[in-house]
């Protein structure tokens, strides 16, 4: 298959310079199946935990009470999966999946800064830290 | 019920979900929180947690998939991602100050619509000049046809640009990836090709529910006994969703599919109206 031009025709004033769009979509489409294989196996192996040490017990999700603190915190949550706690085990695998598509926006910004691509830099690096701050909790 | 019980319940019928969202392509994502709400009787707002998660989990998959088919239009997603983004954390704070009701019934309209705009056809309306704004912006692009690349003139930024805050906040709010409303802002407004439309929108869904999941788990809206079975059951029935499309091509599953969302939509609005969520 042809390559494929990345803007119009005859490219930007950068064209010179600039990676490949293909190498870039297949590296993209690589760290995405990764992110998701390694966050499944997280939470699969969390879930284990937990049901082995819960599975007797009743759910109840039918009124909101939201979780404490050690689930809702980064650190809490890596703490806690260092304890090999299952439901913070999973919680990481949660954070991991979250991470990916946040990942995703840093590798897109570093390939439009190699491109010198300002206003796209620009963009990206705006969505990164809105996700960064979403994620820290402090939107 | 046990905990163990519960949670093979829910990865059975999270599979079954995600195993018809791939199928019929209208994803799994939307109907989760109804089997959640209505099927377990969880809360609103832990649905709307387990169902984001599982988005993610779906959608980048899928990207993975497609990215490399050179369909998608990575300057348009990121330039769109920003007002996404923006949307599905709005979103997302916007749920702890609503009621539950009331966005059941937001809940109900945005699946029936999204029931109804999936089994209309989507030509393509490709513009034949190059639009100011997408060109300053190089959104203007290219994709593989059997003919060879074809060009194609990205029309309408703005407009696009604020349809897709709108599928933001409906993702953040509701849990969902919003694909209705996109396909309104990506192929109506913007006029991009079916297939870079369909695929670029995908590539981008990872990325606005992430924002919205950041929000969710924060705030304690993410539990990792419901979102266990979730995640896992959804992914695993939508690769083996994918898996199978490549050998048939499901109509009549797509309209019997469509016609479940309309009666969830239904049951949700009802629910919402007399206050049971």
């Amino acid at each position: 298959m042809a390559p494929r031009i990345g803007s119009e025709p005859g490219g930007g004033p950068a064209a010179g310079r600039r990676w490949s769009d293909r190498d870039v979509e297949q590296l993209l489409g690589r760290l995405l199946r990764t992110g998701v294989a390694v966050a499944a196996a997280v939470v699969l192996a969390g879930g284990v935990v937990y049901l082995l040490g819960h599975h007797a017990g009743r759910p109840s999700y039918g009124t909101f009470a939201g979780e404490p603190e050690d689930l809702t915190r980064v650190g809490g949550i890596v703490r806690g999966a260092g304890r090999m706690s299952g439901r913070a085990l999973i919680q990481l695998g949660l954070l991991l999946l979250i991470a990916t598509p946040v990942a995703r926006v840093g590798f897109s910004l570093a390939a439009f800064l190699r491109e010198r691509d300002w206003p796209y830099v620009l963009l990206t690096g705006f969505v990164l830290a809105l996700l960064l701050l979403s994620l820290i909790g402090q939107v | 019920m046990t905990i163990l019980q519960f949670s093979l319940l829910l990865a059975a019928g999270s599979f079954a979900a995600g195993l018809l969202g791939a199928l019929t392509g209208l994803g799994g994502g939307v109907v989760i929180v109804p089997l959640l709400t209505l099927g377990f009787g969880v809360d609103f707002r832990y649905a709307v947690g387990a169902s984001l998660v599982s988005v993610i989990a779906t959608s980048s998959g899928a990207a993975a998939a497609y990215v490399r088919e050179g369909y998608t239009n990575v300057r348009v997603g990121m330039l769109l991602e920003v007002a996404t983004t923006i949307g599905a954390i709005g979103g997302a704070l916007l749920a702890g100050l609503v009621s539950t009701s009331a966005l059941a019934i937001v809940f109900g309209v945005v699946l029936a619509y999204s029931a109804w705009a999936s089994s209309r056809a989507r030509p393509d309306h490709l513009a034949p000049a190059p639009d100011r704004v997408a060109v300053r912006l190089r959104l203007d692009s290219s994709y593989p046809t059997p003919e060879g690349e074809r060009a194609y003139h990205v029309q309408h930024v703005g407009a696009g640009f604020g349809l897709m805050g709108v599928a933001g906040v409906l993702s953040g709010l509701l849990g969902i990836g919003s694909g209705a409303v996109k396909v309104l802002a990506m192929d109506q407004a913007m006029r991009l090709p079916f297939k870079v439309s369909t695929t670029t929108s995908n590539f981008m869904i990872g990325v606005t529910a992430a924002a919205s999941a950041g929000v969710y788990l924060a705030r304690g809206y993410i539990d990792p006994g419901l979102a266990m079975p979730v995640m896992l059951g959804v992914l695993a029935g939508a690769t083996l969703g994918a898996r199978l499309l490549t050998r048939m091509h499901p109509k009549k599953l797509r309209t019997l599919f469509a016609v479940v969302i309309l009666a969830l939509a239904a049951e949700m609005i009802y629910n919402g109206a007399t206050h049971r969520i």
